[in-house]
Parts: structure tokens; C-alpha cells; sequence
């Protein structure tokens, strides 16, 4: 068993509070990062430990802040995106609840770094109790001279706020994120310009993940080169949460080094399959990532090893299918949830969703037809990359995915003109 | 017109003000305030939060149109959303969707005649691994059965 640093606080409810915090060397790195007040510096620690952004796309967050102007008049702002969405996803939910110190101690780290004064955490509206959690312990911080004006006597001030999302997925991407943090429809911006150079209120802006930022108190504590250390390699570096859901014995949030075998994780530590059945698939990444075969997943969680077995590392969500689960049945479900989360902006998307969504629930209710293999994989294409913002991609990859990998059940379906897995 | 916030959802608005840079952004906060104030965001709601931010109607509408927890039609005490989709699916999501409608005398989408309960069935709510889920109002009940659904039903007040 591996050392824990994100989750060695999961059987102790009092973790979420202050004093908790303060006792175990919380909030130290803040006030050693203060008491240095060299942002460049901060900048170059996290370029060092190879942190990667955590909510899926992966991108070296000690860059991401370098994209900031530092000599910009307007305001800057450091967003937390605690919007988790991703079907297979529920890593961050878990440190907002029982870790919402560390998690403002990161943002604190990283709004310094970048000269913002301001920071939002944007959580999905359904976290209810989450944001009650976070603006209590913002409260506490701001009690602290940890938060707030003027911290710890170091003339640097920086003001949290909760803001809460209302039901979108779409919100989960960081321009539609900004949209609906200034009051609007989350619709997802064109890019260029970045949020870096033109973000929220048109102003430069950093966008992290919840456990990108949690990982910042680490860093600082330990050293970049003690994190570094951590993972397969200098590509991949630190820990991080696996978050395993579907048909195992033991399902939940699991903590352990970046790069973890998959494999290992399924049949070790969440106990194999349930009821003794056989795997067939598995999605590694959330449910926007290509699906895994039963004989893929003796791999190495991390972004290249992933990559080159065909599929990605995602937000580390990993689905779990066993033997007797339908494979068209679990792409509608999946396609039927990027229909209704589609944003309507651009029309590959909002069109090709819905329509892929329409052919796969007649393939599995009958009245599928041989043509619908080839329809689905053409509307797939054709949205994939023409879309202002990825969801038209991650609806698109595990459409073509699932008919590539499992296409004999595509093509039962099709011949049947019913699913055989219903009776 | 006679809708207006509570004196404490008024100096809540107040508050949350003075987190943005401008009135607009706190809209969507504003709304939440609305829903926990008034339950249904009435044509006449949009109306006075336009007046309150200082921006058209039609900006307000099209911001409740686009989320799916500004309810627009009135809502039972209790709204159950039950999660459909992949990992609650594999775990029996439709099943307890089918439990829930035969014991409540609805579908989802509905409200029961005394108002008590709406059921909808929703997309992805971020607990996959204590599938399967539902949240009644704002409190999540995870690793379900009928059973135990069956027990949070007959003590919903």
C-alpha cells in the first residue's frame, strides 16, 4: 500500500476544519510562499515538480500560469473549477468535502503566482453542501489572516468567493465556465484569446482543477523535486486520484501514484469484478475517452501510456463493464447525455449528438439498421474538431470507439433488429 | 407587482454584489436565492431580479432557460433526481426509476397531485462511485436500493 497524501484524511470527519488543518503543517506552504513573495519563483517550483493539470486535458500548470502578463493593468483572477461533471468523475467532490484547507491553501499559492487578488471557486450547482463547506472554511481562513486583506502582514490581499453553477455540463470547460461565472449562458468561448491574456471580465485569468490545486500545499512543503519523484517519470509526476465506478467489488476514490497500472487497480484493489463475472470494457478517463478492451488494460495510468493504448488519461474516471453489459445500451446512455449536455452553439454538435443519440436507441429498441454502423461513424467524424469547444469531441471519441472496438455487437444489433442482451 | 426577497435575501444580494465587478455576474447566485425564496422562477421573478441587477428581462430569461435548477413550473416539496446515467445506469439506475414511478404514481418529469414529490431522472451528479444516486432538494443518498429508497420515502416529511 502506497503512501497517501490527498485522502489520509478520509476517516477523519474533522478534517475539514481549521484547527484540524493548522495542526497537521496546514497552511504552512502559503506562509513559507509569503514569506518569499517571489511569484517568479512560485511560477518556477511547479514548473519543476511537472504537476499536470488534473481536470483532464493534462497541460503542466507551472506553463499555464507563465501565460499570464504579468505587467497587465486589469485585475487578475484565479478560477477553481469545482464544476465536476464527467460522467465516472467524483475526485474533486471528495476535497471540497473533507479537504477544503488544502484546497484553498492551493488557490491561495496560486493566485500569488499569477498577482491575482481574487479568486472564484466555481462549483457545480448540484455540490450544495460542498459550497457550504468551502465558505465555511473561507470564513475560517479569513478569521485566520490566511485569506482576506492584508495576510499575515504581507500587504497581499486575496478575497475567495463560492460562486455556484446551476446544471451544465458544458460548464465544466473552462470558457463556458467563464461565461457563466460573469452571469450567462455557459457558452463556450472561440480561442484564441486565452483565458490567460482575456478571461473572466476580460481579464487575465488561470483556470485550475480542484485537485491540481490541492496538490500546490505539497509541493511547497516537500519540494518539487520530492513530488517530481513521485510517477513513472518526469512526465508524469505526483499523486493522484483514481476514481473507479461500474460493475467492481469495491468501487470508490483510490489514491496512489500517477501512473497506476489499470489493471491492478480493477482486479487488487477494487477486488475484480462483481459476481465473479468477466470484464469487457473499460473507460479510463471519464466517459469522454475511448473505451478499453478486456485485454488493453495491463497499462500504466499516466498520458503517454494510455495514449499509445489508444484511449487517455481523462480525469483518471475509470467505468468498469462486465461481460453481461450491452455495449450499444451503455453508448446511448452515454450519447443521450452529451444530447442533453450539448450547449446548442455549434451544429455539428447539437445536431450530430442528438442524431447519434436517435440511431443508437433504435438499434437497441429495434428497428437499427446494417447502414446505422457506417451513419453513426460519418456523424461522428463529422463533428469531431469542428466545434468551438471539445464536447462535440468527447461525444464523438467514444462513439467511434465503442463501434471499433465492439463493432460484432453493433452489427448483432443491427442484423437482429433488437438487442440480444433484452429478453 | 408585489414579489420581492426576504430582508435577508435582500442583504444577501448585497453581499454577493460586492464579490463581482459587475451587477450582472451575480446573477446566477441571485437566482439560487430566488429558487430557495420563491421554489418556481415566474416570468414575474425574472422581472424583479432584472429590476434588482439592473439589466433586460430577456437576459435573465435566457440565463433560467439554459440551466436545468431554475425550476420554471412549480415543483413538489420534495424534487427527487435520480442519476441515469453510465455508472448509476450499470448499477440498477432505471430499475429504482421504475420503483420510484410505480410507488409515487407518476413518471419522472412529474409531480404527485399533492405536491409532495417531483421525480426526474437527471444526467451525471459526480458520485459514480456510490452508484447508484439520487439528491432529494440538496442531500445526496448513495449506494441505493429499493429497499432503502423505499425507507428515505416514508420519512420524507
Amino acid at each position: 500500500m502506497s503512501e497517501h497524501y490527498l485522502l489520509h484524511n478520509a476517516d477523519k470527519p474533522e478534517s475539514r476544519e481549521l484547527a484540524f488543518y493548522l495542526a497537521n503543517q496546514g497552511w504552512s506552504a502559503w506562509k513559507k510562499v509569503l514569506q518569499q513573495g517571489q511569484p517568479a519563483a512560485v511560477i518556477e517550483e511547479v514548473k519543476k515538480s511537472g504537476l499536470r493539470g488534473r481536470g483532464g486535458a493534462g497541460f503542466p500548470t507551472g506553463m499555464k500560469w507563465s501565460f499570464v502578463p504579468r505587467d497587465s493593468e486589469k485585475p487578475k483572477y484565479l478560477v477553481c473549477n469545482a464544476d465536476e461533471s464527467e460522467p465516472g468523475t467524483f475526485k474533486d467532490r471528495y476535497l471540497i468535502e473533507h479537504e477544503p484547507h488544502m484546497l484553498l491553501e492551493g488557490i491561495a499559492i496560486a493566485s500569488f503566482a499569477i498577482d491575482a487578488r481574487r479568486a472564484y471557486i466555481y462549483i457545480r450547482g448540484e455540490f450544495a453542501y460542498g459550497a457550504h463547506v468551502l465558505e465555511q472554511a473561507i470564513a475560517e481562513a479569513e478569521a485566520g489572516h490566511l485569506l482576506g486583506n492584508n495576510i499575515q502582514g504581507s500587504g497581499y490581499d486575496l478575497q475567495v468567493t463560492v460562486h455556484r453553477g446551476a446544471g451544465a455540463y458544458i460548464c465544466g470547460e473552462e470558457t463556458g465556465l467563464l461565461e457563466s461565472l460573469e452571469g450567462k449562458r455557459g457558452w463556450p468561448r472561440l480561442k484564441p484569446p486565452f483565458p490567460a491574456v482575456v478571461g473572466a471580465f476580460k481579464s487575465p485569468t488561470v483556470v485550475n482543477n480542484v485537485e491540481t490545486l490541492a496538490n500546490l500545499p505539497l509541493i511547497f512543503n516537500r519540494g518539487a523535486e520530492w513530488f517530481a519523484a513521485i510517477g513513472p517519470n518526469p512526465k508524469n509526476t505526483g499523486p493522484k486520484l483514481y476514481c473507479v465506478s461500474g460493475h467492481v467489488n469495491r468501487p470508490g476514490l483510490y489514491e496512489f501514484p500517477m501512473g497506476k497500472n489499470l489493471k491492478e487497480l480493477i482486479y487488487d484493489d477494487c477486488g475484480g469484478i462483481r459476481g465473479g463475472k468477466k470484464l469487457k470494457a473499460v473507460i479510463p478517463g471519464g466517459s469522454s475517452v475511448p473505451v478499453l478492451r478486456a485485454d488493453q488494460i495491463d497499462v500504466s495510468m499516466d498520458y503517454e501510456s494510455l495514449a499509445a493504448a489508444g484511449s487517455m488519461l481523462g480525469s483518471a474516471g475509470v467505468i468498469v463493464m462486465d461481460e453481461e453489459t450491452c455495449m450499444v445500451n451503455a453508448l446511448y446512455n452515454l450519447e443521450r447525455f452529451y444530447a442533453h449536455e450539448s450547449c446548442g452553439q455549434c451544429t455539428p454538435c447539437r445536431e450530430g449528438t442528438t442524431w447519434m443519440a436517435k440511431i443508437l436507441g433504435r438499434l437497441e429498441k429495434g428497428g437499427g439498421r446494417p447502414e446505422d454502423l457506417p451513419l453513426l461513424e460519418d456523424i461522428a467524424r463529422h463533428i469531431n474538431f469542428r466545434t468551438i469547444c471539445p464536447l462535440g469531441d468527447a461525444a464523438a471519441m467514444p462513439a467511434a470507439s465503442f463501434l471499433k472496438q465492439f463493432r460484432d455487437e453493433f452489427s448483432a444489433h443491427a442484423q437482429l433488429g433488437r438487442c440480444p442482451y433484452r429478453h | 407587482m408585489s414579489i420581492a426577497f426576504s430582508d435577508a435575501g435582500r442583504a444577501r444580494v448585497t453581499e454577493i454584489l460586492g464579490h463581482y465587478p459587475d451587477k450582472e455576474a451575480a446573477l446566477l447566485q441571485v437566482l439560487h436565492i430566488a429558487r430557495a425564496e420563491f421554489r418556481t422562477i415566474t416570468p414575474e421573478v425574472m422581472e424583479y431580479i432584472a429590476g434588482l441587477l439592473e439589466i433586460p428581462p430577456l437576459r435573465v430569461m435566457d440565463v433560467v432557460s439554459f440551466y436545468t435548477l431554475y425550476p420554471r413550473q412549480e415543483e413538489g416539496r420534495h424534487v427527487i433526481q435520480v442519476c441515469a446515467t453510465l455508472s448509476c445506469a450499470l448499477l440498477g439506475a432505471e430499475s429504482l426509476v421504475d420503483h420510484l414511478e410505480n410507488k409515487l404514481g407518476i413518471k419522472a418529469g412529474e409531480t404527485t397531485p399533492d405536491k409532495k414529490i417531483t421525480l426526474r431522472k437527471v444526467e451525471c451528479l459526480g458520485s459514480c462511485g456510490t452508484a447508484p444516486v439520487m439528491q432529494i432538494n440538496e442531500t445526496y443518498y448513495e449506494n441505493l436500493t429499493p429497499q432503502k429508497v423505499d425507507e428515505i420515502l416514508a420519512n420524507l416529511p
